[in-house]
């Protein structure tokens, strides 16, 4: 059992093991459930999550008021001229989790990871880092139960829901989870890991929910590209030994402070920041009379 | 409290929101199987924000869905208004208040193939997850994330006693239980969670005790 970021590493770190055999470990003793049932059950999410995240590269489709419709296509295809300012490699993450975000809104299948409107970002960065480094199935499970077990941890401490605590919560949170998972991938340590996933969560703390008309859509597929992004620049500060002055829980904590001191308008009530906007209420008038 | 990892990656759903989609459905497919007989019509009283975004997030095309037993991650979901038609399925949607209630809450009041009605009321509480709040006006609360026994009664002494013994005799652990009455001496209504499963033989012993009006198992 572990209830913080500490504990967590803590127990890691006395074991010699990755975060993802403390994790799986837990989830035994929690859950009653074997080993191999675990695994399984995280092999179809995953499977799941690579489908989305493809999926709307190749086709257009349709959401409410298709606020958001074709945006992963246009960016496959401007990746595919080869002349992006970030290279393949981050430009093919951001139209992943793109293309999760499409299919969510489309009503099609996704994962949730933490939440549906931030399902594009843990596949987004654990697929990438999957094909750069030719990382085998069972490094991939291993990954998800390192990211679900930052992801509890949170769920533990602080939120993952837009209406209690902004976007930070969600799509901060999955970025802190995909961070992590990203550092064990890369041969990084648990502290490495840990501290990954803060750096996620500060680096984008106080994001606030304003969701155009109340959808999923606009900014919430922006911004689980850019969120993809942060995940993926925090792996490599993480592995290059960046840390924080203050503690992993520390953050955390803040986190869920600052969501709470968010005004209820940027807490996904689509009554502030651009869902406020005259642009906005427009397209609410357009799309719901 | 421990949180499985799959609430931090899961539940797979059909998008755009775990709680007015992928909740909404999980309401409309247990409450229809609390009905306990077939339906020809079911209507939607829909509060809060269900109330205000239930178009955009397709909370009414996932209410649909699951009263026509689909789950949260059947990619038929979005056309479940035709799949409704085509099984001669009619429903309505209309906004209402209910007081005190969470602000993802909608009231089900089915028409039940023997001309009574059934109302349940039932809340999606966030990430999927979901609580049945009343049936009938009969306040209860029940997650079903675990094998559920909902048992009506008459308010009687030593009723508990009758269905526990039955349970412990065939090696089912009652992990939680909740009882709740009208008023004293009238109806009575039992949600027992188990840690395991219940067989058929268990439920006729059940609906054995004479005090016992209905058993209901939804796993």
């Amino acid at each position: 059992m572990y209830h913080s970021l500490k504990e967590l590493l803590q127990q890691a770190e006395d074991r010699e093991v990755l975060l993802s055999e403390i994790v799986l470990d837990n989830e035994i003793e929690l859950s009653g459930m074997e080993r191999e049932k675990i695994l399984q059950k995280l092999e179809e999410r995953y499977e799941v999550m690579k489908r989305a995240a493809v999926r709307a590269l190749g086709e257009r489709l349709e959401t409410a008021g298709n606020l958001i419709s074709g945006i992963a296509m246009q960016h496959r295809e401007y990746t595919a001229k080869g002349t992006t300012l970030c290279g393949e490699f981050m430009n093919l993450a951001m139209a992943m989790a793109l293309s999760g975000s499409e299919v969510n809104a489309s009503m099609g299948r996704i994962c949730a990871a933490p939440t549906a409107g931030a399902c594009g970002i843990v596949p987004a960065v654990l697929i990438s880092i999957e094909q750069a480094k030719n990382c085998s199935e069972k490094a991939m499970l291993n990954a998800l139960l390192t990211a679900s077990g930052i992801g509890t941890v949170i769920m533990k401490n602080a939120t993952v829901a837009g209406a209690e605590g902004g976007c930070q919560a969600e799509c901060g949170v999955a970025a802190a989870m995909a961070a992590a998972a990203g550092v064990e991938l890369c041969g990084g340590t648990p502290r490495q890991s840990v501290w990954a996933a803060v750096l996620a969560l500060v680096d984008c703390m106080g994001l606030v929910c304003d969701p155009v008309a109340g959808l999923v859509q606009v900014p919430c597929a922006q911004r689980n590209a850019s969120q993809t992004v942060n995940a993926l620049t925090c792996i490599d500060l993480a592995l290059a030994g960046m840390t924080l002055p203050v503690t992993p829980d520390e953050v955390v904590e803040s986190m869920y402070k600052v969501g709470r001191m968010l005004p209820p308008q940027l807490r996904e009530t689509a009554q502030g920041g651009i869902a406020a906007t005259k642009s906005a209420q427009e397209i609410t008038k357009r799309i719901f009379s | 409290m421990e949180i499985s990892i799959f609430e931090a990656i899961g539940p797979i759903m059909v998008g755009p929101s775990s709680s007015h989609t992928a909740g909404a459905a999980r309401l409309g497919r247990m409450a229809a199987k609390l009905t306990g007989q077939p339906f020809h019509h079911v209507d939607f009283g829909l509060h809060g924000s269900f109330a205000k975004t239930y178009q955009g997030h397709g909370t009414d095309l996932a209410l649909v869905a699951g009263v026509l037993g689909m789950r949260q991650d059947d990619e038929r979901l979005r056309d479940s208004f035709k799949l409704a038609k085509e099984q001669g399925l009619t429903y309505h949607f209309y906004e209402t208040e209910i007081s005190g209630a969470h602000e993802n809450t909608v009231c089900m009041s089915f028409l039940l193939e023997d001309g009574t009605t059934r109302e349940i009321i039932g809340s999606s509480i966030g990430g999927g997850q979901i609580k049945i709040c009343s049936i009938d006006g009969f306040p209860l609360e029940m997650s079903l994330n675990m094998t559920t026994l909902l048992v009506i009664n008459r308010d009687t002494k030593g009723i508990m006693y009758q269905i526990a013994r039955i349970l412990a005799a065939n090696d089912i652990n009652i992990a939680t239980i909740k009882l709740t009455r009208q008023e004293k001496g009238a109806m009575a209504c039992c949600v027992i969670e188990t840690d395991s499963d219940i067989t058929g033989s268990v439920l006729r012993e059940l609906q054995e005790i004479p005090a016992v009006q209905t058993v209901k198992l939804i796993n």
